[in-house]
């Protein structure tokens, strides 16, 4: 009994010592540096197509609504390509965060799932991401409206 | 058009969103999902509070290209659909302000399903 348990905790040891020695260790000013750079790159290239869009005469939404739609077409493109994931995988944080990360996380789930069917695997998991951040976004901002109305109907604002 | 300082200022404060992020990834092992809902809750605050719209004047695409940014158009088409038409905007604001970039995840993607096959993760 007791040379089995001596056993089992050899054995557990030998395996947290072996997860310990696989677990990337990353560097956190590293990563943020990555991701600065990545990030940063994404909105740069963001600020280009608005400049452009702003330069043929539209107005700031609408050159606004243009430029998240040309990102999310890339965004989807290098996603099918198999280039995102290595962008995000090289940038953490930096591929994540702008709108391209939310589109990535979208398209990854359509191409993954096609083969599950078009209602119940493309229709259903390309909600995965998408699901929870709209439905946020919309309770949040619905939540916050409510308050704004108030304070409308009050006259404080 | 854009001059240079609207470059700069993109980039760094584009950059500084996401090097703060990374710090909330690496020491907290939130999901990459969870932060994104949590970008865009957070955007929606800071833009009802009215931090946003200033910072979004300054940063240009810094402030708009992150998921911040969508809560922020959130939140501003909520308020206007609200002065427009009151109570009834409350449930038609938040969809109309991201109608164009939901419409193009979801569309662009469903056709990337059918021309790209899923790759074998490396």
């Amino acid at each position: 009994m007791n040379a089995v348990s001596q056993k089992q905790k050899r054995k557990q040891k030998a395996y947290s010592d072996y997860v310990k020695q696989i677990t990337p260790t990353h560097s956190l000013p590293l990563n943020m540096l990555r991701a600065f750079v990545t990030g940063g790159g994404i909105c740069v290239l963001g600020q280009l197509i608005l400049g452009v869009a702003r330069g043929r005469g539209l107005d700031t939404d609408t050159a606004g609504t243009w430029c998240s739609v040309i990102l999310i077409f890339l965004s989807v493109l290098l996603t099918g390509l198999n280039i995102y994931p290595k962008i995000g995988q090289f940038g953490g944080a930096g591929g994540l965060v702008p709108i391209t990360g939310f589109a990535n996380s979208v398209a990854a789930s359509a191409i993954e799932f096609r083969a599950e069917g078009q209602v119940f695997g493309i229709g259903c998991k390309i909600f995965t991401i998408a699901g929870p951040v709209i439905l946020y976004g919309i309770l949040s901002s619905w939540i916050l409206g409510i308050i704004y109305y108030i304070l409308k109907l009050t006259g404080v604002m | 058009m854009s001059g240079i300082m609207d470059y700069i200022n993109a980039f760094w404060v584009g950059g500084l969103i996401c090097a703060l992020v990374q710090i909330l990834l690496d020491r907290t092992k939130l999901m990459p999902g969870r932060v994104m809902v949590l970008l865009v809750c957070t955007g929606a605050v800071l833009s009802a509070l009215g931090i946003y719209q200033p910072f979004a004047d300054f940063a240009g695409a810094g402030a708009s290209v992150p998921l911040l940014g969508f809560g922020h158009l959130l939140f501003k088409g909520m308020r206007e659909a609200i002065d427009e038409n009151g109570v009834i905007g409350l449930f038609m604001g938040g969809f109309t302000a991201c109608a164009a970039g939901v419409s193009a995840a979801l569309i662009f993607s469903y056709l990337a399903s059918w021309i790209f096959r899923p790759k074998m993760k490396e």
